[in-house]
């Protein structure tokens, strides 16, 4: 499992690897908000977490489709199969992989992009939390998308028309709770359900992903 | 160690396409699949790997012992050859050992990225990713396909000394001679009719 997380992260930042794309698209979207919507601060403060959580959101699935397409090109998929690595295993491991390489520098990126949105100082910190909390599960579910999609030709917007009603929970919860915790109300509900979806997610999506596969390699 | 097949059909795309595949393989065999484009070869040997089911029929064999290899190798461009026979080395929990680079001509290769090899170098690499992996039933899927002559003579050198002299079981699907003293079973009296039971879903249309 270390091996297949190794040699993922080492793809991911070598050239071609698309390490940083969605990163630079979250940045992008970010500062076309305000352009958009125009200079009112407080308009800006009122729907920066929204946004932001949107536009995590759409960073993460920009790279779905490469999580399984490449390695099914290559053939290293069937080879995977008849590893003594179970599928369940890869599946969870390419979940994780695509987490440290999308979902947690636009972690990192965020607090940082919140003040191009004129956040409320009080909900950085939450913001910080959710994400961190959030975008595991936009990533195993995103894993369990491109397996269903894998060895389809064009099959990125096929992925995001599955996968995206799927991260309506985590966006609902995500932004709800830096909305209340912004305000001075308790997140912490908003937060717990967050967590709980993550959690299932990572519980159950494996199995779903590997089945998902071996359908796919017949 | 062994591998028994008997009676086996296979579908391919929901269509029978083999029935009735019988073999015997004892360690240290090699048998040498045969028969024309779209006979089935890859499907059986798909089968046989377990990537897929059979309609019929039974493989047997110790389990966490088969490997597959086809037309694609499963390298990485962006990865160089050492750390691309590490990966797949260390994903069946073994080490990569410099023999096997030397057994493939590899050696003065080996810092190189896997997207500057030609299509025989890459091929050598692919095939190489058997030597690390230690598994002792290899499903082989034209194998040479791309290698010049010296490399062909290469492979069939490391298949005798290295894997079937140690007990290991190839059935290996390929046109060319590999120069190995093994059994040739012709796939063509296998082929299913095309109205055989089992994969057809007409039933239900």
């Amino acid at each position: 499992m270390i091996a297949l997380l190794k040699r993922d992260l080492a793809l991911a930042v070598r050239a071609g690897g698309g390490f940083g794309l969605g990163l630079a698209f979250f940045l992008i979207v970010i500062v076309l908000v305000p352009f958009g919507v125009g200079p009112q601060a407080e308009l800006l403060t009122r729907i920066a977490p929204g946004i932001l959580w949107v536009a995590a959101l759409l960073a993460a699935l920009l790279s779905l489709d490469r999580i399984f397409a490449l390695d099914h090109e290559d053939g290293s998929l069937p080879l995977l199969a008849t590893s003594p690595l179970p599928l369940e295993a890869v599946a969870l491991v390419k979940g994780v992989a695509h987490w440290i390489t999308t979902g947690l520098p636009l972690t990192l990126a965020a607090p940082a992009l919140g003040f191009l949105l004129n956040l409320q100082p009080s909900a950085y910190g939450f913001l910080l939390i959710t994400l961190l909390v959030g975008t595991p599960a936009l990533s195993m579910i995103g894993t369990f998308g491109a397996a269903l999609t894998v060895g389809l030709r064009r099959g990125g917007l096929l992925l995001s028309l599955l996968v995206l009603p799927l991260y309506i929970p985590t966006l609902i919860f995500g932004a709800e709770a830096v909305r209340r915790g912004a305000d001075g109300f308790s997140a912490t509900n908003a937060l717990v359900l967050q967590g709980g979806i993550t959690l299932g997610v990572f519980a159950f999506l494996p199995f779903a992903t590997a089945a998902a596969l071996r359908v796919n390699l017949r | 160690m062994s591998l028994h097949v008997k009676d086996l059909s296979v579908a391919r795309g929901g269509r029978p396409v083999l029935q009735g595949v019988s073999f015997d393989c004892a360690p240290g065999d090699a048998l040498i699949l045969r028969g024309p484009n779209g006979i089935g070869k890859t499907t059986l040997l798909r089968t046989l790997a377990g990537l897929q089911p059979g309609l019929s029929g039974e493989v047997d064999f110790p389990e966490e012992s088969g490997a597959y290899a086809s037309h694609a190798d499963g390298i990485k461009a962006q990865l160089s050859v050492t750390e691309n026979l590490t990966f797949w080395a260390e994903v069946h929990g073994g080490v990569l050992d410099d023999t096997v680079l030397e057994d493939f001509d590899l050696v003065d290769l080996r810092d190189r990225l896997a997207g500057t090899l030609s299509a025989g170098q890459k091929r050598r690499l692919g095939l190489a990713r058997l030597g690390v992996i230690g598994r002792k039933v290899l499903f082989l899927d034209e194998p040479t396909v791309s290698l010049d002559g010296f490399s062909v003579k290469m492979f069939a050198d490391w298949l005798r000394d290295k894997h079937l002299g140690q007990g290991g079981i190839a059935v290996i699907a390929t046109h060319i001679d590999l120069g190995l003293e093994a059994p040739v079973l012709d796939l063509t009296p296998y082929k299913a009719a095309q109205d055989a039971a089992g994969g057809s879903d007409e039933a239900f249309l």
